[in-house]
């Protein structure tokens, strides 16, 4: 009698933790997914239902024509670029930055880990130092050397000042050091060259690191707004998130929240396709080292 | 197939002397094992062979031709190292043939010896699976396979058993002798297991602080070591080591525990009163005879068809024997005897054996 009566008091204390569980985790998701929920359905009225002030909470019947705007001619008539090109600029420069990064930090990892140079940590403390000057506050300077440089509105100028990384190095060169001596004896007795052991052993090994740090390098990358407003005023070579910040006018014309708000879906669509095709190597990466 | 020859080789890592000059010649298909407690330096050597470290001084030389300065590459050896260190993104077959497509052996050789080692070894069937899919027995045969495959002159084995459990290197020992022997490769082996020291090599090095304390056979280094640090390492349990002073003209050895001893094989020198040590094994420990002392047990181990006693004196040195049958439990006191052919003797100070 008394053990029935705990038992129930058991089961019911579980339902109430389980339930408090989920109304936590509901509440978080209406916290994030509010304000994306708003921006589809804002991207489905016509201009004017916005304009008005209210905010619908329902899907209106003007997708089609929104998104078809938005793409080919952008919004606000004066402001507006075709998102078309500014997604394929925004992907080329996101896609460069992540490569780039890469590229530079699994090379100066390698050279920092695995050679013994004069001044090697020298070297990697340099590296590590710029951790702490992020690109806003080199901002004037790099500015001043890229346009020096002849680079102004060119990809070459909108990228190389973002790719120096000391994050992907500091990540690659923990990764390293985790790789026991005996692959680099074996490999030497093997008769394995140093860029032999780096293309046949080390960057294998490395797949699953460099698959989730592209994803967050790529992200970081598309993200960029400040660098790209200052470095492109061609309108060609527009970057999305720049673009879209710019279709919001200054209050003295309407503006076409409709068409802002179906490029702003547009522009959110690449990262989160990116995070959802490599969401398996992302975590593989993340989580687990193949040893 | 080649020998090897080491001169005066020394190892300093900064003021850290490791290797204090070791000198040391491998006949062309030999088996040396170099076995000594952690941070002896046996490992230091043989990546010196390997050319992983490089000598402070001294001279390395495979096959008569002088390697001192050469890359591992470049020394046409083969190393099986104590993790295997098999590349885990190949399979078994990619990591057999890694090093012989490095240089650049043509695609049909690899596949061929590819399958002549699988065979050798019994792993065809795992040709085509990755490391981690492996057991640790399987992973130590894959770790032969890619040293074999090169049919080097010369096999470095770095502790290759220390990672399999118990009956596995039972299993795995046997195999790599018969192996060798099979290949002919002369071949030098690290351990710091005494037995497997003695069932692997055809001589032993057995390294104490940075020095070859003796080079020898197994049944050498086991009948007459050359000084207390190999007495006491190589045979379990361990050697008694008693204290005594020579005595009777240099006939006989009067030990502290009480008996005096006459040496069977000949006086030694010095004049009564020299302070030695005595060793004996606990195996050649007897239950009576003529020297009997009384051992106070503490501790027996009951191995089924043999006891191991230890226990102190009545001089408070600590002595081990090794009994066929049962014997007394705990606590009790019991008198053994110390046959006097089966002494060693080594000089107290130096700890260097004492021949007649």
């Amino acid at each position: 009698m008394e053990d029935a009566l705990l038992a129930r008091r058991a089961l019911a204390r579980q339902r109430w933790a389980r339930w408090l569980a989920h109304a936590a985790l509901g509440l978080g998701v209406l916290v994030f997914a509010f304000p994306i929920w708003i921006t589809l359905v804002g991207s489905t009225h016509d201009a004017a239902t916005i304009g008005r002030g209210d905010v619908p909470l329902l899907p209106g019947g003007q997708a089609l024509e929104n998104y078809a705007t938005a793409w080919n001619s952008g919004g606000g008539t004066l402001r507006g670029n075709p998102a078309a090109g500014m997604l394929l600029n925004s992907a080329i420069m996101a896609l460069l930055i992540a490569a780039g990064k890469i590229a530079i930090s699994l090379l100066s990892a390698y050279a920092v880990v695995f050679f013994r140079f004069p001044l090697r940590m020298a070297a990697f403390w340099t590296i590590f130092i710029t951790l702490m000057l992020p690109v806003e506050v080199r901002i004037i300077p790099t500015y001043q050397v890229i346009v020096n440089l002849d680079l102004f509105n060119s990809f070459t100028g909108l990228t190389l000042p973002l790719i120096a990384s000391a994050t992907a190095t500091l990540l690659f060169r923990q990764f390293f050091l985790t790789i026991p001596d005996e692959y680099v004896e074996a490999a030497q007795l093997d008769g394995a060259g140093p860029l032999r052991f780096f293309r046949d052993i080390l960057l294998p090994l490395s797949v699953t690191n460099i698959a989730a740090l592209g994803v967050i390098l790529f992200i970081y990358g598309w993200n960029q707004y400040l660098w790209p407003l200052l470095i492109i005023n061609d309108r060609s070579m527009q970057t999305i998130v720049v673009g879209l910040a710019k279709m919001i006018g200054n209050g003295d014309s309407q503006n076409e929240w409709n068409t802002i708000m179906a490029t702003a879906v547009l522009a959110m669509t690449p990262p989160v396709l990116v995070v959802v095709l490599m969401q398996r190597w992302f975590i593989k990466g993340l989580t687990e080292t193949e040893k | 197939m080649a020998t090897l020859n080491l001169s005066a080789v020394t190892k300093s890592f900064g003021a850290t002397m490791v290797l204090h000059g070791i000198d040391l010649a491998v006949a062309d298909g030999e088996m040396i094992v170099i076995v000594g407690a952690s941070g002896c330096g046996k490992s230091t050597l043989l990546r010196i062979v390997a050319g992983l470290e490089t000598p402070t001084t001294g001279h390395v030389a495979i096959g008569g031709r002088e390697v001192t300065r050469l890359e591992p590459a470049d020394r046409d050896i083969a190393m099986v190292f104590q993790n295997y260190a098999l590349y885990p993104h190949m399979t078994v077959a990619q990591n057999m043939a890694y090093g012989l497509k490095i240089r650049g052996t043509p695609k049909e050789e690899i596949a061929r010896r590819v399958a002549e080692t699988a065979g050798l070894l019994g792993i065809e069937p795992l040709l085509a699976r990755k490391p981690r899919e492996l057991s640790g027995g399987q992973r130590q045969r894959v770790a032969m396979g890619r040293a074999i495959i090169r049919e080097p002159k010369l096999f470095l084995f770095d502790e290759p058993l220390s990672n399999l459990d118990a009956k596995l290197r039972v299993q795995m020992r046997g195999e790599i002798r018969r192996l060798q022997q099979r290949l002919g490769v002369t071949s030098l082996y690290v351990t710091h297991d005494q037995v497997e020291a003695m069932t692997l090599g055809d001589r032993l090095v057995v390294m104490h602080q940075g020095r070859a304390a003796q080079v020898a056979s197994p049944m050498e280094v086991w009948a007459r070591p050359a000084d207390t640090y190999v007495a006491s390492f190589i045979g379990s349990p361990a050697m008694n080591l008693l204290a005594g002073t020579l005595a009777e003209g240099g006939a006989a050895v009067q030990l502290k525990a009480g008996p005096l001893l006459r040496f069977q094989d000949g006086p030694r020198a010095g004049g009564d009163g020299r302070p030695l040590t005595i060793g004996i094994r606990p195996e050649h420990m007897l239950r009576d005879g003529e020297a009997l002392v009384t051992v106070a047990l503490d501790l027996v181990e009951p191995l089924g068809s043999e006891t191991v006693l230890h226990g102190k004196l009545a001089n408070g040195e600590v002595l081990t024997a090794r009994l066929p049958g049962m014997v007394p439990a705990v606590g009790s006191a019991m008198p053994l005897a110390i046959p006097a052919e089966a002494l060693h003797v080594f000089d107290a100070e130096t700890g260097r054996r004492l021949d007649s």
